[in-house]
């Protein structure tokens, strides 16, 4: 079930019309909407096709190829947990768990109330000091779940 | 009396144990006693069970106290420890830690030492001295110095830099380009972003270098996502050169243009295979190109392009300034030179070892790493990413040079090695190798696309204990089919991993059974 979201075409027309004339400019545009909407709202994907003069298709298409570009809006706190070898060597699996437990959210989604957004990401170069992850942009290593819930409560935003 | 000089690295790893607030712990307590103090926020050196590892600066030069707290700060001035004054996080002059000293720090010379913001600090330290000598030879003389220091791809290829550049060199068509594969994305490695945090202009200067020698005017540095803090010190640093004409219409008034855009990628591990990542510059999707054509002749918008990675650029500025054969002197067999190791997983020690090749996997796990940090006997390393094979404790004594990793079955890669101890399951290990290709593939071949995933369902098979030993016969045949059938090494090499866990640890897959095993597990 798809609910119409509200999304800020002001702000994406303005990224647009700032970065069109880039080489290969699709994907800087992206990431900027990314980065400053945090996601890429569907909805503006004929803007980007149509400055660009490339089919609707093929916008979709790079969207969906990367992983960073959200299709709807995060959470008000996102939470990224490293899975790949290194932070599994230091016990990232049953982080994972204690995260997923804590934050009452799956690996991929977001909680109900909006309150969270609960990401894996592929290592974060942070391997000499696993299990690593990022809670609203503040990286944190030798995570247990101890230290997860003390820096929760640090770096939590609730409006 | 000066200011007293504090270093309290800035470098992500560092901030990720708290060295944030550890500087800002100082500050405070510094203007409490009504101390004047200079904190630099330099990079790491690479001794991570140390970080924040805070230095400061003495008549008997640099000393070391870590891994330090909040909660340390007042004690360490309590200690006097700006004068150097004994305390229990003292570790000493830090050029002496065993693990630094016992290092040829070669491309990570200045890493940790210097601030990172500080173009002065980079020349005081003998940055662009590389560059100075460079700006007085031709391009074709350039390509000899690099050809004849035998430096070879830190990407993971280990294709020589030197023939490369000369490839694009001897193209006529201009523009031409430098991309810097800046997308570490293998897990434990981080040598890339600890070079981009902690030294930037190393990279920008041989970039610079590659650019005059082969011609190109402008340069790209493809820039992993999950690197934010690198590319805050990058485009600082691209800043920094270019006001001060290393880089922009006439380096250094040689009359010669190069400019430098950092593009940061989207989270996709297949962007870091070269031509993956330049469809990615190009605002597509990151499908792998077949290739014929090389991207070295028909590469960024079909321009002949040099793409390398962080630490083959790196490399370059040392290897002009101080000569092909002293960089040639290190190393061994094919492998010359020195190779940033990074050592991460289960292990005591864990950080980044520079050292000429030759080293063997045991000494770095062993006398560098201390053993695994659980206490806990180490079963098993995995050696070059996630593409890299596993090997048992009893293949440790293999050397770590490119020749030596591939006929023990397994590579280099980017030179990653990552520790595990005995709790680790190698079944699901594999199914991790299989896992991370179906999510990563760009899905252009069958075999890596459907294979991984079909991958996955056996290993599930076996991990469940239904027909193990037909199922791993299947696994098998379709490793072979994604090796043989793969376009890159995605898909390519994911049987490496699945095939090595199989062969070094059968009982993880149930086709060995002990007695004591048997029953623990059923
Ligand atoms: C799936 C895949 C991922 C790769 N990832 C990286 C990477 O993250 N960084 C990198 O420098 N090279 C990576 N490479 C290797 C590049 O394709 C290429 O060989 C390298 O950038 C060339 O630079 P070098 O010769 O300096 O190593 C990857 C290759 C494959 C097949
Ligand atoms: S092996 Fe996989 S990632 Fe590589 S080209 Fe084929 S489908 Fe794409
Ligand atoms: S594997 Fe988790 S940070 Fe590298």
């Amino acid at each position: 079930m798809a609910i119409e979201q509200t999304w800020d075409e002001r702000a994406v027309r303005a990224i647009v019309d700032g970065l069109k004339d880039e080489p290969g400019a699709l994907m800087p545009i992206l990431r900027r909407i990314q980065d400053d909407l945090g996601w890429v709202p569907p909805a503006s994907v004929a803007l980007i096709a149509k400055a660009l003069n490339l089919s609707r298709a093929e916008v979709h298409g790079v969207v969906s190829f990367y992983h960073d570009f959200r299709h709807a809006p995060p959470g008000r706190n996102v939470v990224r947990v490293c899975r790949a070898e290194s932070c599994q060597a230091m016990g990232a699996n049953a982080l994972v768990d204690h995260i997923s437990k804590h934050l009452r959210v799956e690996l991929g989604a977001t909680s109900a109330d909006g309150a969270v957004t609960l990401e894996a990401v592929y290592c974060l170069g942070n391997c000499a000091r696993s299990p690593a992850i990022v809670i609203n942009g503040r990286i944190l290593g030798c995570v247990t779940p101890a230290r997860f819930d003390e820096a929760v409560t640090e770096c939590w935003v609730d409006r | 009396m000066s200011a007293a000089t504090i270093y309290v690295p800035g470098d992500s790893g560092a901030l990720s144990m708290g060295a944030a607030a550890v500087a800002a712990a100082i500050a405070r307590e510094a203007d409490r006693r009504g101390l004047d103090l200079h904190i630099v926020r330099n990079g790491s050196r690479g001794l991570y069970w140390l970080e924040p590892l805070v230095e400061v600066a003495t008549a008997r030069g640099r000393l070391a106290y870590g891994p330090a707290a909040t909660h340390d700060v007042a004690s360490l001035f309590d200690a006097n420890f700006l004068a150097g004054g004994d305390h229990p996080l003292a570790l000493g002059p830090t050029e002496e830690i065993d693990y630094l000293k016992r290092q040829n720090r070669l491309t990570f010379a200045r890493c940790g030492i210097v601030d990172p913001r500080s173009l002065d600090d980079y020349l005081a330290h003998g940055g662009y001295r590389g560059l100075g000598r460079a700006i007085e030879l031709s391009g074709g003389q350039i390509v000899e110095a690099i050809t004849a220091s035998n430096l070879r791809g830190r990407g993971g290829a280990a294709f020589p830099a030197g023939i490369k550049w000369k490839t694009t060199l001897d193209q006529p068509a201009t523009p031409k380009y430098v991309v810097c594969n800046a997308d570490e994305g293998d897990s434990g490695t981080f040598s890339d972003r600890m070079i981009m945090e902690g030294d930037p202009f190393v990279l920008i200067e041989g970039m610079t270098i590659a650019a005059l020698a082969v011609g190109a005017a402008a340069g790209y540095i493809y820039l992993r996502s999950e690197y934010p803090a690198a590319l805050v010190a990058l485009n600082h640093a691209i800043g920094a050169a270019r006001a001060r004409g290393y880089l922009g219409a006439s380096v250094c008034g040689s009359g010669r243009p190069f400019e430098i855009t950092v593009r940061v990628g989207a989270g996709a591990y297949i962007c870091g295979e070269e031509t993956a990542m330049l469809e990615s510059l190009e605002g597509r999707r990151g499908m792998i190109r077949f290739k014929p054509p090389l991207p070295a002749i028909a590469g960024l918008f079909g321009q002949p392009t040099v793409v390398n990675n962080v630490i083959t650029l790196a490399s370059v500025p040392v290897i002009l300034d101080r000569g092909a054969k002293f960089y040639n002197k290190y190393g061994l067999g094919r492998s010359r030179g020195t190779l940033p190791l990074q050592l991460a997983g289960n292990v005591k020690r864990p950080g980044l070892v520079e050292t000429a090749f030759g080293l063997t996997l045991r000494e770095l796990i062993e006398d560098f790493g201390g053993g695994t940090a659980s206490g806990r006997p180490l079963r098993a390393v995995q050696v070059g990413g996630p593409l890299g094979a596993w090997f048992p404790d009893a293949m440790l004594d293999l050397a770590i040079d490119y020749e030596a990793l591939t006929g023990a079955g397994g590579l280099l890669g980017h030179g990653g090695v990552v520790v595990f101890d005995d709790t680790v399951d190698l079944a699901r290990m594999a199914r991790y190798a299989m896992e991370f290709c179906a999510l990563e593939s760009c899905g252009k071949c069958t075999p890596c696309r459907i294979g991984s995933t079909r991958g996955v369902e056996v290993i599930d098979r076996i991990i469940a204990g239904r027909d193990r030993a037909a199922n791993a016969e299947l696994l098998r045949d379709l490793c072979d089919t994604m090796a043989a059938g793969s376009l890159c090494a995605l898909g390519g090499l994911t049987p490496l991993p699945v095939t090595s866990a199989l062969k070094h640890f059968p009982r993880d897959f149930g086709l060995e059974r002990e007695p004591a095993d048997a029953a623990a597990r059923s």
